[in-house]
């Protein structure tokens, strides 16, 4: 069926993707460190050729993440880095940083564009901006509201990606604030402070909620300390058209993606096969709930907040 | 901070003969101080659209009056307009930039895409800045905005100067970067700590400075197949544990500070030659919350600097007293931020911040009278005979003396200077000028840290 929305999740490794592919996802978003934002994993340009034939075979679909803040440095390499996606045969490249669209529309004018600048992704009209620079998707902020989302379909001339499940990065810095924070306290870390650490914040006031933070080249990435689970009210969002919906499998077990990935893939079938009788089945999310991490809770994230400013 | 060892930098700036030295105004009379204190342009909010909403921002009217008093100086007037917007923002933006566009605003500062589009337009006589909340740190992005008609580009906070001359040598577009003031310590607009602790929504004006408050940093104690919920892993004996602090490795001992993202304030006032030479075309001071007495002498110790330099690159030497002066309006420790060096151990608070301010504003010259040597002061602080003062003005107007008798516009003798805005004349030491400011030291400071 051509109208289903799409299922996109994200992977650490060729292993996990072959699992998720079977667990039912459509597409899959990869990518490394040098030019993509908060990976899971790493894929290098032979991974991503790799993974691109496996999926294609399949039918299915993957897009790999230029969504970096790019430094001049890095500009440098990105045409050969775009070419050699080019010549994978990726189906998309993520962006949010102006320089990618110039190196795209030079090296492969062809590849599809998706916008994607986390969370300042907030309004139709600047989607639509970005559609008008070649963009065809834009993944919209978790940090929008369900009535904001459904309301900006109407409006969208590129396709939408809603991130429906997982955790969200809240804060990106430059600095390496957790090994400045070690040296002020004259105990430098050994090792890495990276993804596979388990380093998180308690804030003074919350102190049930962690948050995870680590480091890579790109700097300090601080996370969510609930993980979006939309899928009780996921026919809204089918209801109101969105084309894409994102599972964030960061800083999760290949087991837990299977359950989740399952989860969104009955919801999406059932709906497609008879959006006027479809219920949500409260049991599609057992499996999701017994692997919860039991220190994360579940929840809707933005979608039932009103912000204030 | 030592700038000696550094690489010289020769940008060229393609537009202005001399950088521009662009200042906040958080509101109307703070305007008035900062274009008297030698700023060449200031940057104001207005009601909507930008990212002070508990600021005291500027209606349309002192909009106007602000431009008319720039205008008289050969200064100008930019609106910071550079909120995210959600679809529910969008429709009045229009009407509020034509009316900027009538107000006299020389330019806006956005980040949004969106009202890029509606000004250029709507609105063709504002020039269009990009903002710092776009992260633009590269010569491709910077060119890019070019493209699309913008003059100006002001860099993110994590661009060092060899990627600035970088970018001058390869795009012919005016470069402004923040060189003092409060930073955020994220890259700027990719932080919402303010929408998930507070729903405030931090690229809409909201922002809550999350990044100051004080974290405890942990390990995950579990094996990581359990953190990571592998099967089995999950049930309620571990949120139990979790609840117990079973599963937390604290990476800190019992009196150490806790962990902060809060980063050192910037200043660059000892590095103006390279900021100058590097080729940079407007010179931003950070902070529309701050107070009249901070962006007075902010703006007069960079102003010196400038015109000092620009008049003689070749024996220009820093003046220790620009410095000493800034450090009396300042509250935080000081840094250089990413112009040199990524910002390390060195760079961040971890300590309890001392908020005090090591000056007050005590008083605003309104008249001198030369027959007699009393001038008229507008109380903004206490102040009371007895008390060390300092007088200061636009330029090296600079002397100390201690306070005298004091008498109310009556003539009556006082015992002190209690009332906000009470005219209070007493004899000066050496002549001062309408808009020359009277500080003291601020006593609370010192009281606090007793406290501490």
């Amino acid at each position: 069926m051509s109208n289903k929305p799409e299922l996109l999740v994200t992977v650490s490794s060729m292993e996990e993707l072959r699992r998720l592919a079977e667990a039912g996802a459509d597409a899959f978003l990869v990518g490394e460190e040098r030019y993509g934002m908060r990976m899971p994993g790493e894929f290098t340009r032979e991974d991503v050729a790799e993974a691109a034939a496996y999926v294609h075979a399949q039918g299915k679909r993957i897009y790999v993440a230029v969504n970096n803040l790019m430094t001049n440095d890095v500009l440098d390499e990105l045409p050969a880095y775009i070419a050699a996606l080019r010549d994978a045969g990726v189906d998309g490249v993520e962006f949010g940083d102006p320089s990618v669209l110039a190196v795209v529309r030079e090296v492969a004018p062809e590849m599809a564009l998706h916008w994607n600048a986390e969370m300042t992704s907030t309004n139709s009209s600047t989607a639509n901006y970005w559609g008008r620079k070649g963009a065809t998707r834009a993944v919209l902020a978790r940090e929008l509201n369900m009535d904001e989302i459904t309301g900006m379909m109407d409006k969208m001339q590129v396709e939408a990606q809603v991130q429906v499940h997982g955790m969200t990065n809240i804060y990106h810095s430059k600095r390496q604030l957790v090994q400045s924070y070690m040296e002020h306290q004259g105990r430098p870390v050994s090792g890495d402070l990276g993804l596979q650490r388990g380093l998180f914040l308690i804030e003074a006031e919350r102190r049930d909620e962690k948050f995870p933070i680590y480091e890579d080249s790109n700097g300090t990435h601080i996370m969510s300390s609930e993980d979006i689970c939309i899928l009780e009210d996921l026919h809204l969002l089918m209801e109101a058209g969105v084309q894409s919906f994102k599972i964030e499998g960061i800083l999760k077990s290949t087991a837990y993606n299977e359950a989740v990935v399952r989860a969104y893939r009955q919801a999406i079938d059932a709906y497609a096969a008879d959006p006027d009788r479809y219920e949500f089945d409260e049991e599609w999310l057992d499996e999701v709930r017994r692997l919860q991490d039991p220190e994360r809770e579940l929840g809707f994230g933005f979608f039932y907040k009103e912000q204030v400013y | 901070m030592n700038t000696m060892d550094k690489p010289k930098y020769f940008g060229k700036r393609h537009r202005l003969a001399k950088p521009e030295l662009l200042a906040p105004a958080g509101n109307l009379e703070k305007l008035k101080f900062a274009i008297h204190y030698g700023a060449d342009a200031v940057y104001i909010g207005g009601q909507k659209y930008g990212l002070r909403s508990n600021a005291d921002n500027f209606s349309f009217e002192e909009m106007r009056e602000g431009v008319e008093f720039a205008n008289k100086y050969g200064a100008k007037v930019f609106v910071a307009t550079n909120i995210y917007a959600h679809d529910e923002d969008i429709d009045g933006i229009e009407e509020y930039l034509r009316n900027l566009e009538n107000a006299g605003i020389s330019a806006i500062i956005v980040a949004d895409p969106t009202i890029i589009e509606i000004a250029l337009r709507c609105a063709p006589k504002l020039e269009v800045h990009l903002s710092t909340q776009q992260s633009t740190i590269n010569w491709q992005a910077v060119k890019f905005w070019k493209e699309e008609g913008l003059p100006r580009v002001v860099l993110g906070r994590e661009t060092s100067l060899e990627e600035i001359a970088e970018i001058k040598k390869h795009v012919d577009v005016e470069i402004e970067a923040f060189i003092h003031g409060a930073m955020c310590s994220s890259f700027s607009g990719r932080c919402v700590l303010s929408n998930h602790f507070t729903d405030r929504d931090s690229n809409r004006g909201g922002c809550c400075q999350s990044c100051r408050w004080k974290y405890d940093l942990f390990e995950d104690a579990r094996p990581q197949t359990e953190w990571v919920s592998e099967e089995e892993a999950a049930d309620n004996r571990v949120l139990e544990q979790f609840r117990l602090g079973v599963n937390q490795k604290p990476l800190y001992e019992e009196n150490d500070n806790p962990f902060s993202m809060g980063s050192k304030d910037l200043c660059m006032l000892e590095a103006i030659p390279d900021l100058i030479e590097v080729g940079i075309d407007s010179f931003k001071i950070e902070g529309r919350m701050k107070s009249i007495h901070y962006v007075a002498t902010v703006v007069n110790a960079y102003r010196q600097a400038i015109d000092s330099y620009m008049a003689d690159p070749e024996n220009y030497v820093l003046k220790p007293e620009w410095l000493e002066d800034i450090n009396k309006a300042a509250n935080r420790p000081l840094n250089t931020g990413f112009f040199y060096d990524t910002p390390d151990n060195e760079d961040h608070i971890y300590e309890p911040e001392d908020k005090a301010v090591p000056y007050d504003f005590a008083g605003l010259v309104l008249d001198y009278d030369e027959a007699t040597g009393i001038a008229t002061i507008q109380q903004r602080n206490n102040f009371k005979p007895g008390q060390e003062i300092e007088f200061f003005g636009p330029g090296n107007t600079f002397f100390k003396q201690t306070v005298g008798q004091i008498w109310d516009e009556e003539g009556n003798e006082l015992d002190a200077a209690r009332h906000p805005l009470q005219k209070i004349k007493m004899k000066v030491d050496q002549p001062v000028r309408y808009f020359d400011m009277m500080r003291k030291k601020n006593v609370k400071k010192v009281k606090m840290s007793a406290a501490v």
